[in-house]
């Protein structure tokens, strides 16, 4: 049967090409269940049970409903309880990388966008300061390690100056070992906060810092009055995002300590605890507990997140 | 007019001092990043005696000794590192890119009733964290047989929630879908359109992701140290992290520092050739307040 062209065209317009929408995107959505979605069903329903290995016996599994969350914030002989130790570690740990972070990004964002600076050499300073940011973390970790080392370059020259005597044992020391990690994360991570706020800052409509200028705003009004709260929602997600990132701290602390987070324990984060349960014990209840609650705290955050980017609109 | 040339003089070095403190700034920080880089440099040119000997700020003539030492280490299969670091990452970039890609375009391009409900999916799962389900991606990978292998360290990498939203930004701004309506009127199938008139005006976004997911995969710690143990599977950050565990004080520190360089060499390279387009990268993609 010959069809008008009239209808062929009607026809070729009523073609639906949902299934294609479906088709392209099933390699994606079917990846994501059975590599992240069933396993994060498996961890959270791992926490409800007793299931590791002492010695060469495996005990478990079995279900022990909540004993696992309960055991967790027990504390032990010394009335420390270990999660809450480590979550306090990863926030300090977070906080002596983040604030310097920030503050610094926000600095250098400014300094790069300022017509009236008009600073020279931007690409170069700009590709130096983000280039730690691709580094492996577990070698940059490696690398302070040999840097501040008993017979490393730092005492070496401690010792050429006649500053000490005898090399400071740097890792055996709590603040040193944590503001290593502090200036590492520091460093790995603020040129990405640069770029990201040099790009907020471009965003705000350019008439409005020339007006302020017109009205005679110095640049700190400027700052405080027009870029500071036209930033605060890139600023608010940038935090955010950055918390979300320091819950995840690992490769450094782990590295530098040896995954001990000495001393006593004063540098081992949520993970790294995270890690010693599912690696060196097997035990897949409490880790699984441990996750659980990481999770929570993640999908409370990025609520704030969402909250903080739906807000302005 | 006096006081109007002493004003905009006051002004002038006003602006001279700022800048002179700015500039001041940029290059305490330029140094404060290379200095551990131009360290590793330095130490990675000189023998161990020599290292033990005392702090230098010059280069030496032992570079190409440690290369072969680090090289030919009986206990640290660098150059297998290397070469397994470099599979691994590859793939991941591509499979990553790919599939990321091909599903910004299924929801881009395509009207159907889960397209919303799908996006949101993706927006709420982009920040979960994979070391939260890393207790049943174990187990998962244990009951398959899939520990010393790189298929859980790959395949996963189809579903990279960050990338896609890389890309979706991307294809908004800008792929027409007039393209997309003139291809079908000329007969091409749709997976067909996707490949060869689509992907190729994606370049640029494809360039940039390739390089971040690759970094990303070369970096990786966390899962490779779960799931790998046999040496000839290991990837560069486990070796690096076994130079740490190992008994240090017997080490030859120029091998040592030869590793390091070893292992993120080929990235900072990469960066230095493309710098311009990574850092312009960065902000692409990235959530617009």
């Amino acid at each position: 049967m010959k069809r008008l062209p009239d209808s062929r065209k009607a026809k070729r317009k009523s073609i639906s090409y949902a299934k294609w929408g479906y088709l392209f995107i099933a390699p994606f959505f079917l990846t994501y269940a059975i590599f992240n979605l069933y396993p994060l069903i498996l961890t959270i329903y791992n926490s409800f049970f007793e299931n590791y290995r002492s010695g060469l016996k495996q005990v478990g599994p079995n279900f022990v409903g909540l004993a696992n969350y309960v055991k967790l914030f027990t504390p032990d002989a010394n009335g420390t309880i270990d999660i809450l130790k480590y979550a306090g570690n990863t926030v300090v740990l977070w906080l002596g990388g983040a604030i310097p972070q920030i503050v610094i990004a926000l600095l250098l964002a400014i300094f790069f966008t300022s017509h009236r600076l008009n600073i020279r050499g931007q690409q170069f300073f700009k590709t130096v300061i983000y280039m730690p940011n691709l580094i492996m973390a577990s070698a940059f970790s490696m690398l302070f390690f040999t840097l501040f080392s008993n017979v490393g370059p730092v005492n070496q020259l401690l010792i050429q100056w006649g500053v000490v005597d005898t090399a400071i044992d740097f890792f055996s020391i709590k603040i040193t070992v944590r503001s290593l990690i502090c200036l590492m994360n520091f460093l790995l991570w603020f040129g990405n906060t640069t770029i990201l706020l040099m790009a907020g800052i471009m965003g705000i409509d350019q008439n409005l810092f020339e007006a302020a200028e017109i009205d005679g705003a110095g640049s700190i009004q400027v700052f405080f009055k027009v870029t500071l709260p036209l930033l605060m929602p890139i600023l608010v997600y940038t935090i955010i995002t950055a918390l979300i990132g320091g819950l995840q701290m690992f490769d450094v602390p782990q590295v530098l300590t040896n995954g001990a987070g000495t001393p006593n324990r004063s540098s081992m984060t949520l993970i790294m605890y995270l890690n010693n349960y599912l690696r060196t014990s097997k035990n897949y209840g409490m880790a699984g507990a441990i996750s659980v609650i990481i999770f929570i705290i993640t999908g409370l955050l990025s609520l704030m997140v969402y909250r903080s980017l739906t807000k302005k609109d | 007019m006096n006081a109007n040339y002493y004003d905009s003089r006051k002004a002038k070095i006003q602006l001279t001092i700022s800048r002179v403190v700015v500039y001041a700034i940029l290059i305490f920080l330029s140094v404060l990043c290379l200095f551990s880089f131009y360290m590793l440099f330095v130490n990675a040119t000189r023998s161990n005696a020599d290292l033990q000997g005392g702090f230098r700020l010059l280069p030496s003539n032992y570079f190409l000794k440690n290369l072969v030492n680090a090289w030919n280490d009986a206990s640290i299969n660098i150059p297998r590192g290397l070469l397994n670091s470099f599979i691994v990452a590859s793939c991941t970039a591509v499979l990553s890119t790919y599939f990321s890609a091909l599903t910004a375009y299924g929801i881009h391009a395509y009207d159907f009733k889960l397209k919303k409900a799908a996006f949101t999916f993706v927006m709420a799962v982009m920040v979960i964290p994979n070391q939260v389900s890393a207790v049943g991606f174990y187990q998962m990978c244990v009951k398959l047989g899939w520990t010393n292998s790189y298929i859980p360290l790959i395949v996963p990498s189809i579903a990279a929630p960050v990338v896609f939203f890389y890309m979706k930004q991307y294809m908004e701004s800008v792929l027409p879908m007039e393209i997309v309506d003139a291809a079908r009127v000329d007969g091409s199938g749709e997976f067909r359109t996707f490949n060869t008139i689509i992907l190729p005006m994606l370049k640029p976004a494809l360039a940039v992701q390739m390089i971040f997911n690759f970094v990303l995969s070369w970096n990786n710690y966390f899962m490779p140290a779960l799931l790998l143990d046999k040496a000839e599977m290991k990837t560069v950050p486990l070796m690096i992290a076994q130079l740490r565990s190992a008994d240090y004080s017997k080490f030859d520190m120029g091998k040592v520092y030869m590793f390091i360089l070893l292992a993120i060499l080929p990235v900072v390279v990469v960066y230095i050739i493309l710098s311009k387009s990574i850092i312009k990268g960065v902000t692409a993609g990235s959530v617009k307040g």
